[in-house]
């Protein structure tokens, strides 16, 4: 009896929750269909958590020779509380379907699944990413572009010219998370605070401990974890088993 | 029907014992409604079901060894706290659970707080003392306040800090904001400790704009300033035709001339805009003022306005004068009086002259102004609010013309008139009321900015910090900012500081801008020679840099007024400027010092001493410092940066007695002629 009350429950909740973030279905129909989909950017932006990114998602249908198509239905789905504006549309005539993401309230990597149908039915997906920053991540990024990128970023722009090409030992970026993700936090906070050549890296990287306050230094580690890619597994933890 | 009910009750009470039993079984039944209601509770429902979450987890034992069943309530008296949220989201202080996304049982994410000092409801909003998940989340009645959404939760911070702390970014450009567009001219914001904001925008004053600009102009600027300059502050009020019309014949009417009359003199050399443009470049223009260039993009500072049509909108003589001496055209603008000559003037004006923007005013063709159109202009000045900005002949600021919006981010929404289709919450309220302030009533005075959505995520983030909780809260919580200090430098060369307006960009004691960098100690920071050589002819301390020192074209006894000034009265008192003599350095100290730079240190990864192999270029060049700086300042100065200069990027290496010592050995001995800027990358 209780468990059938605790059903009727947990889809009533289900249902609610369902409601908070409508779902506006339009009933478009499909004019033209493609055989590809193609992110033509707006991936893998980063944004505060809940805040709308600052560049729409732009998702192509391409068909089998590789030109757009206009008039394909696109629709995206994705994880969390993120709200995609619209969620489902059709190309226009360049091909392309943009869209406004706003994140959702937790930190970390949110998956955004695109899909339209060829000919035949088939559906055809695209997977985009986006990172969302908690508070610590956010103040790691805000320490991080103040202290950090000017070597550790290699690209410049016309405000701030990148020191990266006048290293000896060229520093790794932020996103590199193929190296990053196999040093533990305790050697990325180490290197930070008492520089390079505390852990036997370049002597070029200088000791921030005097200037930035342990609190800081967890930030910038926080934020160096969220922006890896490939994206970082904490070890160490304990996982439910699904 | 009757007859049935009868039986009934013959049936239920119809002799004593029947009585007696039925009235127990209802008594009974009675009794067990109130445990069962308590069994089937939503936080029993959901304190079972994180239970069953980390029955399979590896650290189960101590996670539920942890967990606290019952109905959990933070209460803090002082700040007014009654929070039941810890009933339901039992795992906020677990962080091995931080791979669980499923809510309410995910751990709260790192913050500068602990939980227990503030509770849930001073940052999230909602309803603490509610135990159902509706009445907590969303209830929207009149005293009461729906959860924030995240989007907005820096504005939580902004209830007590003032001093934009590095961790809510959006916050402290919402208030930038604020400041910049001028929001505060026209709506009151106090802080909690009473400060009022204070505008940043520095609308210009129109007593004598006849001598500026043309009618014209003005009119097809306030159709729509944006259509002028991309990144112009001032609103777009969306008047008609006929207002504008009356608002720019009024505008002209009011001006006065200047006095000292403007001298409609013509500049002393013909155009040569390639020159004229080096001359820009020169003077670094750019630091302060911002144009478009050709492909489009706007480059230079947001100090003073945009240029990249300004040939359309000022005089010539206007110009000229301006060029000659601003401060006698606006006595507080922050623009520094340049010495230049009347050819370099020429130059400047026609360089400037040339940017234009044909197609502003092409369709502009206004009658001569009746007096009716006047008067209406005024009546339109006075509606409109224009002088709570901008000054006019005769015409007095008017007080608290917008609504205060001291506590606009607890504002009830019982006491909101919505517009249709706006979401019935305060955040989508104060935003359509900034996006679309017409689509509230047509009688709206409030004009219409354009602001992105990330601006305007930003701006509603700092109007929701004003709450009645950030005014309540006990003062020791309190963070003030720091309040711009009303420092003068006294005597002649105060008097010069302000005709060059150093503290546009510098900050010296609390006071100026943060361009350049803060002057407070520079007397015991540079050698006197130096000093005056480069207030003289200010050359490349940064080559990276693309906002730096222009050149003022001072006389001698200018410089040396200045130079005297700094080197007698900008004296740290943590050391004494001379104490560390050149002559005490020995060769041995200078090589074991160059060999910290190189190795220990590997200070050529931001500094250049020898521009043929160093590359650094974070930091300022060094291939001079020995003849520029002080002994004792660089050996402080490399003991702890930020003690002498607080927003310094250098970082504190905490580098040994003996380390200091050889470094500034080496340092000293660097006094090499500059090289010729430019060539790197």
């Amino acid at each position: 009896m209780r468990r059938r009350w605790l059903a009727s429950a947990s889809v009533l909740l289900a249902m609610t929750s369902c409601n908070r973030t409508p779902d506006k279905r339009v009933s478009a129909q499909p004019k033209a269909f493609g055989a590809a989909l193609v992110e033509m950017g707006g991936g893998l932006q980063t944004g505060p958590v809940g805040t709308v990114l600052d560049q729409p998602l732009v998702v192509q249908v391409n068909d089998a020779q590789g030109s757009p198509v206009a008039g394909a239905l696109v629709t995206l789905r994705a994880g969390g509380e993120t709200i995609l504006t619209p969620s489902t549309g059709l190309t226009g005539d360049d091909g392309q379907l943009s869209v406004t993401c706003q994140l959702g309230s937790a930190a970390g990597r949110y998956q955004i699944l695109a899909a339209t149908t060829d000919k035949s039915g088939k559906p055809v997906t695209l997977r985009l990413e986006e990172i969302a920053l908690g508070y610590q991540q956010n103040l790691g990024r805000q320490l991080s572009e103040r202290y950090c990128s000017r070597c550790h970023d290699p690209e410049s722009s016309a405000e701030r010219v990148s020191n990266y090409d006048n290293l000896t030992v060229k520093p790794h970026s932020f996103t590199d998370g193929a190296f990053l993700n196999s040093v533990s936090n305790t050697d990325l906070a180490a290197i930070t605070t008492y520089g390079g050549a505390a852990r036997s890296k370049s002597a070029e990287m200088p000791s921030y401990g005097g200037s930035l306050s342990k609190t800081d230094i967890e930030a910038l580690v926080a934020y160096m974890r969220a922006m890896a890619s490939p994206p970082y597994r904490a070890k160490g933890l304990i996982y439910a088993s699904e | 029907m009757g007859r049935k009910l009868a039986a009934l009750y013959r049936f239920l009470f119809g002799d004593s014992v029947r009585a007696f039993g039925s009235l127990s079984l209802i008594l009974l039944v009675c009794l067990a409604v109130v445990p069962a209601k308590d069994h089937f509770r939503e936080w029993i429902r959901i304190q079972s079901q994180y239970l069953k979450l980390i029955r399979n987890r590896g650290d189960a034992a101590t996670l539920q060894r942890r967990f606290q069943g019952g109905l959990q309530q933070i209460w803090l008296p002082r700040l007014g706290v009654v929070d039941r949220c810890t009933t339901c989201h039992v795992a906020l202080k677990e962080a091995s659970l931080a791979d669980v996304s499923l809510q309410p049982f995910r751990p709260h994410p790192v913050i500068p707080h602990s939980l227990d000092q503030f509770g849930c409801v001073f940052c999230h909003r909602g309803q603490g003392a509610a135990t159902t998940v509706e009445e907590a989340h969303s209830s929207t009645k009149a005293w009461e306040q729906p959860l924030l959404p995240a989007r907005y939760l820096e504005s939580s911070c902004g209830q007590c800090h003032q001093d934009a702390p590095a961790g809510t970014p959006q916050l402290n450009r919402g208030r930038k904001l604020l400041a910049r567009y001028g929001c505060v001219n026209c709506h009151t914001l106090l802080s909690p400790g009473g400060a009022r904001m204070k505008a940043t925008d520095d609308p210009p004053e129109l007593t004598h704009i006849a001598q500026k600009t043309t009618r014209e102009w003005i009119f097809a600027w306030l159709k729509n300033p944006q259509a002028y300059a991309i990144s112009a502050t001032m609103p777009n009020f969306e008047l008609s035709d006929a207002d504008a019309r009356d608002l720019s014949a009024f505008l002209i009417d009011q001006s006065t001339p200047i006095s000292p009359a403007i001298e409609a003199k013509p500049p002393a050399s013909a155009d040569d805009s390639q020159a004229g443009a080096t001359l820009y470049g020169e003077s670094f223009c750019a630091s302060c003022h911002a144009a478009q260039n050709a492909a489009g993009i706007l480059t230079g500072g947001d100090v003073g306005p945009e240029l990249t049509s300004v040939g359309s909108k000022v005089k010539p003589e206007w110009l000229l004068a301006w060029l000659r001496d601003p401060h006698q055209l606006d006595p507080n603008t922050a623009m520094p009086h340049y010495r230049f000559n009347e050819k370099q003037i020429g130059l400047l004006a026609s360089f400037l002259e040339s940017k234009t923007d044909s197609d502003f005013t092409a369709n502009v063709h206004l009658e001569a102004a009746t007096k009716e159109q006047i008067e209406h202009g005024r009546t339109l000045v006075n509606e409109r609010g224009c002088a709570s900005c901008h000054l006019f002949n005769g015409i007095k600021r008017p007080d608290n013309f917008a609504p205060e919006l001291t506590a606009v981010g607890s504002r009830p929404l019982a006491k909101i008139v919505f517009a249709p289709g706006v979401p019935y919450d305060l955040p989508s309220y104060l935003e359509a009321k900034i996006r679309e302030p017409h689509s509230f009533g047509t009688a709206m005075k409030m004009p219409k900015f354009t602001f992105s959505t990330s601006q305007m995520e930003a701006l509603v983030t700092a109007l929701l910090a004003q709450t009645d909780r950030g005014a309540t809260v006990p003062a020791e919580l309190r963070v003030e900012g720091h309040p711009e200090s009303d420092y003068q430098p006294a005597g002649s060369a105060g008097k010069l500081m302000d005709d060059l307006r150093c503290f546009s960009c510098h900050s010296i004691n609390g006071r100026g801008g943060d361009m350049a960098p803060d002057l407070t100690w520079e007397g015991s920071s540079v050698q006197r020679a130096w000093l005056l050589g480069f207030l003289k002819d200010p050359n490349t301390l940064r080559p990276a840099l693309i906002r730096r020192m222009p050149r003022f074209n001072l006389t001698d006894a200018e410089a040396a007024t200045l130079t005297d000034y700094i080197m007698t009265v900008y004296q740290t008192p943590a050391f004494d400027a001379s104490s560390l003599p050149a002559s005490s350095f020995t060769a041995a100290d200078r090589e074991h010092g160059r060999q910290l730079f190189y190795s220990k240190y590997a200070c050529q990864s931001c500094h250049i001493v020898d521009p043929n192999n160093d590359k650094g270029y974070i930091g300022p060049t060094l291939t001079v410092v020995g003849v520029q700086r002080t002994a004792a300042w660089i050996f402080h100065y490399l003991k702890d940066p930020q003690a002498l200069r607080p927003a310094t990027l250098e970082p504190n290496q905490h580098i040994s007695d003996e380390d200091a010592r050889a470094l500034t050995a080496f340092l000293m001995a660097q006094t090499k002629t500059p090289p010729q800027p430019g060539g790197k990358k």
